[in-house]
């Protein structure tokens, strides 16, 4: 890793990586007051659809393991701006938001069948619970994907070199992050029914 | 003018921040003269029942929301760098954007009033009152917007004093050799980050139903109604030590000045002010003790709640030994902390009377807990920020108060709110319930709510006294000087006002209280010995915030095109601010 | 303290991360499995949360590099985390989760 130009600190840690993982810690509360809203409605529906009716393990694995290997892509892109490697940089920033396109599109499927098939926002509790957390989750990806194109194009622009690496970094929390709420409500909403 | 637009000095948005929750103040006072004019008399006929549900709705939410949060932030901003020995905070630009946040914000919710339609469903918004079916007015929807966009102003702040006290402190400036007010300004920016997540979602799923139809708050759906109360308390019981812990910060620096004397166990009050935010998250239930939540429940958030107290009374003891033996001034700065102490004690009395369940359960949603509220708001947080008022003007202004009228004021104001609000504890046992706009005479309670609303425009003369001394003091009053009054932390070593660079050279410092301690700290130049570059201004975050409160006002307007627009001048904006030349 | 970036004292290399990578692909195979799989019904709560617990710690600790760098991001993010953990497992007892009352 190379030095960026660093002010002093009191932690010798980078302001903008301390203020993210304070970002990072109030985003917990907010996943977590998500998922407690949706375990806590679980099973109360009056109307169907229901969880078992609806919902595709298959498909959404599928969905599970790009995210996941979107997190691989990533710290590969950090690696890769850490040591000045322009091409695979520009390859795995790239690679990332691709993946996290996909996740999104496999989303967009979704939500457009489930309301096909009758669930909708305002159907029942599952429906609002549902399509607010992992809307919730979906708008954080592509917000994440927004960021990663951008520092894409700051990559074409020649400004991203290794010392824009912490940029990079705090990008790679960020999207990690995601990735891990992600495995939390996999787990939790389409695995534990 | 355009200085302070795009100004990200966190000296000059300080003093935004305190003119601008002054006036909100003054408001949000003008709101409670209202209401205690029309329960002057039993079955008054002054302001309507919807007027009045509108007057305690928005009286509630601006004091909390407008004054009390803001008015600390003043201090937050103004003070916290130059008492860590940094030139500003961490993320100046981001600063600035949470004042802009918060001033338009505020007058969102305000505008509301032009509309006759100011937020009437109280300032906890409970459902199903609040719900599109029972409210089917804009009000609740300037509510709901209006909080979400004050939520982002504070959360902002909240990351952005987080790093600036953890991150740029002079050298050697522990953290326990902080300034009380900076560790309770930490701590409530811990409560902040955390807690105003949790209104966020509760908000969201409040705004969901009544714009999109989900059924997070719907019965016949299967929701529960107490979800709301849950979601919202889980934030709202941290929200009161977000605006007591400042307060009481303020208290700990002012009277160990006034005491001549070093705050007793800094330790202890260090401690104690963490172990409250910490165990602030573990009571928030007992305001829902008629809720019906079970014996359970109950039992475990009646002895969290008694413990709490704990940590608090500690803090009282701490407060009362660094008095005792000291050489005692009684400035209007130190008359306002000590009568912090005292109005808190009484406020302190009562919360501990609603602890226990099957007393709340008598108490709760009467006056009773009206006279708790403001007996530690009131008199707890509002005596604390006119401490901080008092002792700190001459930092920012050059200029002291003057100090007769300062001290007329303090008695002014005691007498008034022990008249405005003593009345309350028996009104709210003999009967008199919460947020209702008359009551019958055969209750008992109208004399006392006389009293109550004489004290009531007894603060509102009291208030007179301050603001003439401030409009006369801030061109004429006496010259302060670094440090007009003999304080301990690094603060009164700058001039006053303090350059924008604060110091001429960081300082190193060696103890506690740098300038009372005998090893004495190397004195500062009065000339920086190489010219210091200080960022300019910014107006990205002016933008931005405009950005935002436009997705507010189409969304209340339910007009789909101002929200993307707005939108899409927020994205721009970011994206601007972001590529922007900005060393700090 | 000084400068120095704490992430220069240990860095796991490409190899470690596609290792990693390999792991979650597994552990996410199992679990699909184990949600397939009739016999596991009875366990499936536990199993699946024990599972994905170890996704999550390791893409925190490795990929967020949480292993490796200063404790105080790591306090910075386990107290939220556990604050969460707790808000949501007491909403659950409010609401009657784990058969209890209202």
């Amino acid at each position: 890793m190379t030095h960026a130009a660093a002010h002093y600190t009191s932690t010798g840690l980078d302001n903008k990586k301390l203020a993210f993982w304070a970002f990072i810690g109030s985003e917990c509360l907010l996943f977590g007051s998500l998922i407690s809203t949706y375990l806590v409605y679980k099973g109360r529906s009056v109307v169907g659809p229901t969880t078992q009716e609806i919902l595709n393990i298959p498909v959404t694995s599928v969905s599970t393991f790009d995210l996941l290997m979107s997190s691989l892509a990533m710290v590969l892109a950090l690696a890769a701006v850490a040591k000045g490697d322009k091409l695979w940089a520009r390859f795995w920033l790239g690679a990332t938001a691709f993946l996290g396109l996909v996740f999104l599109g496999f989303q967009f499927y979704e939500f457009t069948s489930f309301v096909h098939e009758g669930l909708t926002l305002k159907t029942n509790l599952f429906g609002s619970t549902f399509f607010v957390l992992t809307g919730t989750h979906g708008a954080h990806v592509a917000v994440g994907v927004l960021w990663l194109l951008t520092l894409l194009v700051r990559s074409f622009q020649r400004k991203l070199g290794p010392e824009k690496a912490l940029n990079v970094e705090i990008a790679g929390l960020y999207w990690h992050f995601v990735d891990v709420v992600w495995i939390v409500i996999f787990t939790v909403v389409y695995l534990i029914q | 003018m355009w200085k302070w637009i795009t100004t990200t000095d966190h000296k000059r948005i300080g003093i935004l921040y305190g003119v601008t929750a002054f006036v909100f103040f003054l408001i949000g006072g003008l709101e409670a003269l209202f209401i205690r004019l029309q329960l002057a008399k039993p079955e008054n006929a002054l302001v309507s029942a919807e007027t009045f549900n509108q007057l305690f709705t928005m009286h509630g939410t601006t004091m909390v929301f407008l004054a009390i949060m803001p008015m600390s932030a003043a201090f937050f901003n103004y003070i916290i760098p130059l008492q860590i020995g940094a030139r500003d905070v961490a993320f100046p630009r981001l600063n600035a954007f949470s004042y802009w946040v918060f001033l338009l914000g505020g007058l969102f919710l305000n505008a509301s009033f032009l509309f006759g339609a100011a937020p009437d469903g109280g300032w906890f918004g409970y459902l199903n009152l609040t719900s599109r079916q029972y409210s089917p007015g804009i009000n609740i929807d300037f509510w709901v917007l209006g909080l979400q966009v004050l939520g982002i102003a504070s959360l902002a702040a909240g990351f952005n004093f987080i790093v600036t006290i953890v991150n740029m402190r002079a050298p050697g400036m522990r953290m326990m050799r902080l300034p009380v007010f900076t560790w309770m300004t930490l701590v409530t920016q811990i409560i902040v980050v955390t807690a105003f997540p949790v209104i966020t979602v509760g908000l969201v799923f409040l705004m969901f139903d009544r714009f999109f139809g989900t059924t997070f708050y719907s019965v016949a759906a299967g929701g529960d109604l107490l979800l709301w109360q849950h979601l919202f308390w889980l934030f709202g019981h941290p929200e009161v030590y977000i605006l007591i812990l400042p307060a009481m910060g303020i208290v700990s620096e002012v009277l160990p000045t006034f005491s001549r004397k070093p705050l007793f166990g800094y330790a202890v009050v260090v401690y104690s002010g963490a172990l409250i935010g910490f165990m602030g998250w573990g009571v928030w239930a007992h305001h829902m003790f008629a809720s019906g939540l079970g014996p359970i429940a109950d039992s475990v958030f009646g002895a969290t709640t008694m413990m709490i107290a704990i940590p608090t009374g500690v803090k009282i003891f701490n407060w009362l030994a660094t008095m005792w033996g000291g050489q005692i001034r009684f400035t209007a700065a130190m008359l306002f902390a000590m009568g912090f102490i005292a109005m808190f004690v009484i406020g302190g009395l009562s919360g501990v009377m609603h602890s226990s369940p099957p007393a709340d359960l008598q108490q709760t949603d009467t006056y009773f807990v009206v006279a708790h509220i403001h007996y530690v708001l009131f008199g707890g947080a509002i005596q604390g920020l006119f401490a901080g008022i008092y002792y700190w003007f001459p930092k920012m202004t050059g200029r002291l108060l003057n100090e007769k009228l300062g001290k007329v004021h303090f008695w002014v104001m005691l007498v008034g709110m022990n008249l405005a609000f003593f009345p309350m504890h028996f009104i709210g046992l003999l009967g008199m319930p919460r947020r209702i706009y008359t009551y019958r005479a055969e209750l008992g309670v109208a004399d006392m709510n006389l009293v109550s609303t004489i004290g009531a425009h007894i603060i509102a003369v009291s208030l007179l006294f301050f603001i003439y001394n401030v409009w006369r003091s801030w061109r004429k009053g006496e010259v302060a000087g670094n440090d007009p009054w003999g304080g301990a932390t690094l603060e009164w070593t700058i001039p006053s006002p303090p350059p924008e660079y604060n110091f001429t050279v960081i300082p190193e410092v060696l103890s506690r209280l740098p300038r009372w301690s005998v090893t004495q700290m190397k004195a500062i130049p009065d000339v920086p010995p190489e010219p210091i570059h200080m960022p300019g201004g910014s107006y990205w975050p002016v933008v931005a915030a405009v950005g935002i409160i436009g997705m507010a006002s189409g969304a209340v307007a339910h007009t789909l095109w101002i929200v993307l627009a707005s939108g899409a001048l927020l994205v721009f904006s970011i994206f601007r601010w972001a590529f922007e030349p900005f060393e700090v | 303290m000084s400068a120095e970036h704490a992430s220069e004292r240990a860095h796991p290399g490409t190899g470690t991360y596609l290792a990693i990578a390999a792991v979650l692909f597994i552990i996410t195979l199992v679990e699909v499995g184990v949600f397939y799989v009739p016999a596991f019904k009875p366990v499936l709560a536990p199993v699946l949360l024990v599972l994905s617990g170890l996704k999550f710690a390791l893409v925190v600790m490795f990929y967020m590099h949480l292993k490796f760098d200063s404790p105080l991001f790591r306090l910075i993010f386990t107290l939220p985390l556990l604050l969460a953990l707790g808000v949501g497992i007491a909403l659950m007892f409010l609401f009657g989760a784990f058969g209890l009352g209202s």
